[in-house]
């Protein structure tokens, strides 16, 4: 067992080396933690995430049990609009499809591109609300004075019944808060309001 | 075999002149230079981190708002006291000091794998030392608390350069520190001597190991959570601002995937030293040697799958929080077979008390404070009642401050005369030791009660109804830093006037490498590797 000094330099470069892939992979994954958690919160509703309707849903609610569904809106400070909701509350049958409004006016004397995010309290009920068709979808332009009606069309999956965790909601509440998007303010104008 | 050391010459393998004055300290490649160097670092860092304390101590003994008018101000103390006492103090002292002096030596390596990488590991740190401090003297400075939660480190709440300043700093030290972790551990695999296998190593070796591939794993997380708060301050991106879709949440997970790891990171090498100092001194081998390194495996493992009980009142749904509760818990049985077995060294041994020892034992009851309230703090629901309260500060400071920061102590006056060749002065340091373990005690054991009564923390003033523990408190802090004052003249003393101290100072209880070499330590030692045959 003879000491070589090249072959010991050797095993630690490797090795140094070897370390120093770990902690890039380690980099990679912090990032790589940014989609991934929004792709968790989209899958499991964490956090209010409500789910997103990816094709024909089954209604499975022989009973016609129903749920109230509050509606909640708020404006960043630096956005001149007016957001409300039309009806603030509205009582569903759970699995069946519901047609909501908000409205939003640019009360500024400039045109307006906003974004809104979105979510829905109570946390743990969040991944039973799943939106079909919302105009946070896609960016909103209001002109000065521009007064839009934004739907929302939605639906609360009877499967909540079968949430022992979920079985004291009652009330779903879905909040909007509007955005001013100002890198979107200098393209031009989207067409407004799909689907309205 | 004369074309041997000629390669040994030419690969520039230790055999070449010592650089002096400036140039030995600057240009170091030694490990016991670097070693010393980070010791003074962290000395230096430790003053202005304990100032900063006393200062808020000062602010808080009593109600109203009396030396820092501006609650900013008093914010920054608190960011920049955690900020330095975490990176800048316990990690280079336990880490950087006496890793680098005695990971080489235990294990009969003539000096660390990567000599220039552990030089510029040190001077990134003094680097990152100094950016930490131009943050807090730019601007209003970074009043973000250690843990720099957006929105409140965001540009619209901290607009200027300060947390910047932060956050670079917090980049440098993590290179530092990563560069460090890999040189331990290439060292410590590669380099050891032979018959000295993983499991004939001293714990303290172990415990660096571990601590080691924490930092390796853990610190990247920081330095791409910090990039991406660097990026949305400066350059629109929008990875925690909610009007871009992020989500601020985000940044606690990313941090605390760091964060908690980061704890044991600063608790690991003081069990590792723990350990020493209580083998020698109950002239015992310690007990359970194989269940006391595998638990710091296990806790290091574990620790990485719990960190989200920091973050019990964001909204977590209840089976997320369970399995962290349990999780969480589940850290204490490691823990325990530690403590466990530390007193079971202790039982039936020889025991003697000398300084070091004292603060060893002092460890153990601190630690298990604050182990026994981190067993509170993770039930969730608890949790959600005591969260940023003076209960939690009272916590983490026993594990933390007290048990960390002890063995740093402990550690100085354990190595002290291999490092420097004199002993210190015992009696002194004895009074040394009680005077710090009541003030200290005396600081942070009434905030258990302040915070169940609701204080919360990072306020510059607080109800009337809290002012008697505040004062309480206050006071200790007052009977601690005399403690500091007087470890200063120690440490002056010890190396104007300490006796000199022999090979091994401690006797046959002292079994570990490092002791069959002079005091001090010749600058190099085992360049001939040592031929172990049994553990040490």
């Amino acid at each position: 067992m003879s000491y070589d000094p090249a072959d010991a330099r050797r095993k630690n470069t490797v090795l140094a080396l070897t370390l120093f892939g770990v902690v890039g992979g380690m980099v990679g994954l912090a990032f790589a933690a940014v989609p991934l958690y929004t792709l968790f919160c989209q899958v499991t509703g964490y956090a209010g995430t409500p789910k997103l309707a990816a094709g024909e849903h089954v209604g499975g609610n022989p009973n016609g049990l129903s749920i109230e569904v509050r509606f909640d809106s708020n404006v960043a400070r630096n956005l001149p609009w007016t957001f409300k909701p039309v009806q603030p509350k509205v009582t569903v049958t759970l699995g069946e499809e519901t047609l909501v409004h908000y409205t939003a006016r640019n009360t500024g004397k400039t045109p307006v591109v906003g974004t809104a995010t979105f979510n829905v309290t109570p946390f743990k009920a969040a991944q039973y609300f799943t939106k079909i068709e919302c105009f946070c979808f896609t960016e909103q332009r209001l002109e000065p004075g521009q007064e839009m009606s934004m739907p929302v069309l939605f639906y609360v999956d009877p499967a909540i019944l079968d949430d022992p965790n979920a079985r004291d909601v009652g009330t779903l509440t879905l909040s909007y808060t509007f955005f001013r998007d100002d890198k979107a303010a200098a393209a031009p104008p989207a067409v407004p309001g799909r689907g309205s | 075999m004369s074309d041997a050391s000629t390669a040994v010459a030419d690969a520039g393998l230790h055999i070449h002149a010592h650089p002096t004055g400036w140039r030995r300290w600057l240009y170091s490649t030694n490990h016991k230079d670097i070693g010393t160097m980070y010791m003074v670092a962290s000395f230096a860092a430790g003053l202005i981190g304990g100032v900063l304390s006393w200062i808020m101590r000062l602010e808080l003994a009593a109600p109203g708002i009396q030396y820092i008018s501006d609650p900013q101000a008093y914010n920054v103390m608190v960011t920049a006291h955690g900020l330095i006492m975490v990176f800048f103090v316990v990690m280079p002292a336990l880490i950087g000091g006496f890793g680098n002096w005695f990971v080489p030596m235990m294990i009969g390596a003539p000096d660390m794998a990567f000599p220039r990488m552990n030089n510029i590991s040190f001077w990134l740190l003094a680097a990152a030392v100094v950016l930490m401090l131009m943050g807090v003297v730019t601007g209003v400075g970074p009043g973000v608390g250690w843990t720099v939660y957006p929105p409140l480190s965001s540009a619209t709440y901290h607009p200027g350069m300060s947390v910047d300043f932060g956050i670079l700093s917090l980049h440098l030290a993590g290179a530092s520190s990563i560069l460090g972790a890999i040189n331990f551990i290439v060292t410590i695999f590669n380099m050891r001597a032979p018959g000295m296998t993983l499991h004939r190593m001293p714990l303290f070796v172990w415990s660096m190991l571990l601590t080691a591939f924490l930092l390796l794993l853990a610190l990247p997380v920081l330095a791409g959570a910090l990039t991406m708060l660097l990026t949305d301050r400066n350059f629109g991106t929008t990875f925690f601002v909610v009007a871009g879709g992020g989500d601020p949440v985000l940044w606690q997970h990313l941090f605390w995937f760091f964060g908690h790891p980061e704890v044991y990171i600063m608790i690991l090498p003081a069990f590792g030293i723990v350990s020493q100092i209580i083998s020698t001194f109950s002239r015992k081998p310690i007990f359970g040697y194989l269940g006391m390194a595998y638990a710091m495996v296990a806790i290091g493992v574990i620790g990485f799958v719990v960190w989200a009980h920091h973050m019990f009142t964001v909204g977590l749904n209840v089976d997320t929080r369970a399995y962290f509760v349990i999780a969480t818990m589940i850290i204490a049985v490691p823990t325990g077979i530690k403590v466990f077995s530390w007193l079971a060294t202790m039982w039936g041994g020889s025991l003697t008390f000398p300084t070091p020892m004292l603060w060893a034992t002092g460890f153990i009851f601190v630690f298990v404070v604050g182990g026994v309230t981190g067993v509170v703090l993770a039930n969730a629901g608890i949790d959600v009642q005591v969260h940023d309260t003076y209960f939690v500060v009272a916590h983490f400071h026993y594990v933390l401050s007290l048990g960390a920061l002890f063995m740093i102590f402990g550690g100085f006056y354990y190595w002290i005369g291999k490092m420097s060749g004199r002993q210190y002065p015992e009696t002194l340091s004895k009074v040394q030791f009680w005077l710090s373990f009541i003030g200290v005690n005396l600081v942070f054991f009434p905030m258990h009660f302040l915070g169940l009564q609701g204080m919360p923390r990072r306020y510059v003033d607080y109800p009337d109804a809290f002012a008697g523990w505040n004062m309480v408190s206050s006071v200790g802090a007052l009977i601690s830093m005399a403690s500091t004052v007087l470890f200063l003249y120690i440490v002056y003393y010890t190396l104007r006037h300490g006796e000199r101290c022999p090979a091994n100072p401690w006797g046959e209880g002292a079994t570990t490498l490092e002791w069959k070499v002079a005091s001090p330590a010749p600058f190099h030692t085992f360049e001939t590797p040592p031929v172990i045959t049994g553990r040490t």
